[in-house]
């Protein structure tokens, strides 16, 4: 299968803008579903889906479960540890026998960049990036995108700034790419150890100091430190690290305007972020965590259809 | 290739066809008690709002107005695919109970009215659910009719029936295009 997207979703650098609008703009109507006392329509009946999980994860793989089954899709989780996986079956051979059983969709997460389309490359069912390493998480990055746009009501010259870990952080990179793609100024702020050297070349302000950052934006992502990945000394402690570049209410109180907060979850609450700034009134974590759905049915729905114009055609001979 | 064109209902012939439904509505449901007009995406929508319109002239009651989006619920989404850009469906009240009349542009296979009931049982219950059509075209693959129409017109497979409304296309009318049999 394949539609207006091709045939996978591997990241947002690969993405048009216009590709990425048709994302959000098919986003917006499947926001009513969820509302529904019956939240689920009959759009993708009878295809399976394969949601292959090498990292562990809760809420990306819950919510393409969610969204899944909203579709009336028949997802099956697959998870590294208790699967062949962990007996030493590679990435391909895993899919290949999936593949076998005659399913439709695979949505993966790996550790390894360029995993998903390393995959892709090798296997006819749709595939969908739910994050590869360091490199990309396209579906954290549209539900970024459509909860930005939701609230400033176009994303054409808005000012996001992504705090903390880039270096570690795949959610930045498709924020940047996307953001960029549909006209937003992007910056980052974090210390210099956790930016990725020549980050500027990604088009990109760099601020050292989380109070510039603030007074130039209209919106913080601030990233999750991801302590797991930190082998080296990249900071000296969490407390410093709160210290020197935390998001918290007093910094933001001395902004020239209000700044909506985002974050990709889970988050450290007291060290990049303070609880009374995830809590408070400019805070659409949680619109995020809504938006996730919406995004992944679109991304789902897309992926699967077929010739627009086909299908234009079709709807007016089938009154 | 569509060749012949002619005007089957014009400005005028619909807006009196749409005052005749209007009154045929409220004769078939028994008057706008628990009355709900639910337009399918998209001309249906706009026929529902001037329906709407006719029968609050006479009835001095607004009826509300749904709106039904049935891209999600077609049964052809594996031979043709989605259209790429979903419609809103709008239905803000419990159907529970309510009397429902479908509002389209076209009936023709009939394919279109079954996913819009499909669609309307995952709202909930009407007590009664009918359909009103402006123009019935024959053609069914379904065992599906409408119970108001306005103007049925035999025309072949080939043949295209468009309702052009002033909302959408700037102007309103009904025009049949003949496939060229040449």
């Amino acid at each position: 299968m394949s539609g207006a997207l091709g045939k996978d979703l591997l990241g947002l650098e690969p993405l048009s803008a216009e590709q990425i609008k048709l994302i959000l703009d098919t986003a917006e109507p499947f926001k009513e579903i969820s509302e529904r006392a019956i939240k689920k329509v009959p759009t993708l009946r009878g295809s399976t889906i394969v949601n292959l999980f090498f990292e562990n994860s809760t809420r990306t793989r819950i919510s393409f479960e969610f969204a899944e089954k909203r579709l009336s899709a028949d997802p099956v989780n697959v998870s590294a540890t208790g699967s062949s996986v962990s007996k030493g079956e590679t990435l391909v051979d895993t899919a290949r026998n999936l593949e076998a059983m005659r399913i439709d969709m695979v949505v993966i997460r790996h550790g390894s960049s360029g995993a998903a389309q390393f995959l892709a490359e090798r296997i006819k069912s749709n595939v969908i990036n739910a994050g590869d390493g360091m490199h990309e998480h396209p579906t954290q990055g549209l539900l970024d995108l459509l909860t930005l746009r939701d609230h400033f009501g176009g994303l054409a010259g808005k000012r996001v700034c992504i705090c903390g870990d880039v270096l570690h952080s795949r959610v930045a990179r498709s924020n940047i790419w996307g953001l960029r793609k549909v006209g937003a100024e992007v910056a980052v702020c974090g210390p210099r150890s956790l930016l990725p050297s020549a980050i500027e070349e990604l088009g990109v302000t760099v601020f050292d100091h989380i109070e510039d950052a603030i007074e130039w934006a209209d919106a913080l992502n601030v990233l999750r430190l991801q302590i797991e990945r930190m082998t080296g000394g990249y900071i000296p402690s969490l407390r410093e690290y709160n210290r020197v570049f935390g998001v918290t209410r007093d910094r933001l109180a001395r902004a020239p305007r209000d700044v909506l907060i985002l974050h990709p979850g889970p988050m450290n609450r007291g060290v990049e972020i303070d609880s009374d700034v995830a809590d408070g009134d400019h805070s659409v974590i949680l619109d995020q965590v809504t938006n996730g759905i919406a995004i992944r049915m679109a991304v789902l729905y897309l992926l699967a259809g077929g010739n627009p114009t086909l299908a234009e055609s079709a709807k007016a001979a089938a009154r | 290739m569509p060749s012949r064109d002619s005007t089957l209902l014009d400005t005028r012939a619909v807006e009196r066809t749409l005052k005749r439904m209007a009154d045929e509505i409220l004769e078939l449901t028994g008057g706008t008690d628990d009355l709900v007009l639910v337009g399918i995406q998209r001309r249906g929508v706009q026929l529902a709002d001037r329906l709407v319109d006719l029968i609050s002239a006479s009835e001095t009651v607004r009826v509300p107005r749904g709106a039904l989006d049935i891209t999600l619920y077609r049964d052809d989404l594996q031979t043709v695919g989605p259209r790429p850009v979903v419609g809103r469906t709008d239905l803000p009240w419990e159907l529970d109970h309510r009397k429902v009349v479908i509002v389209d542009d076209v009936l023709y296979t009939g394919r279109t009215v079954r996913a819009a009931l499909d669609e309307l049982a995952d709202f909930g219950r009407p007590a009664r659910i009918a359909l009103a059509v402006l123009i019935d075209r024959g053609g069914r693959e379904l065992p599906i009719h409408a119970d108001i129409v306005g103007k049925k017109v035999d025309v072949e497979s080939g043949d295209r029936v468009d309702v052009l409304l002033e909302e959408v296309d700037g102007k309103t009318c009904v025009v049949v295009s003949r496939a060229d049999s040449a």
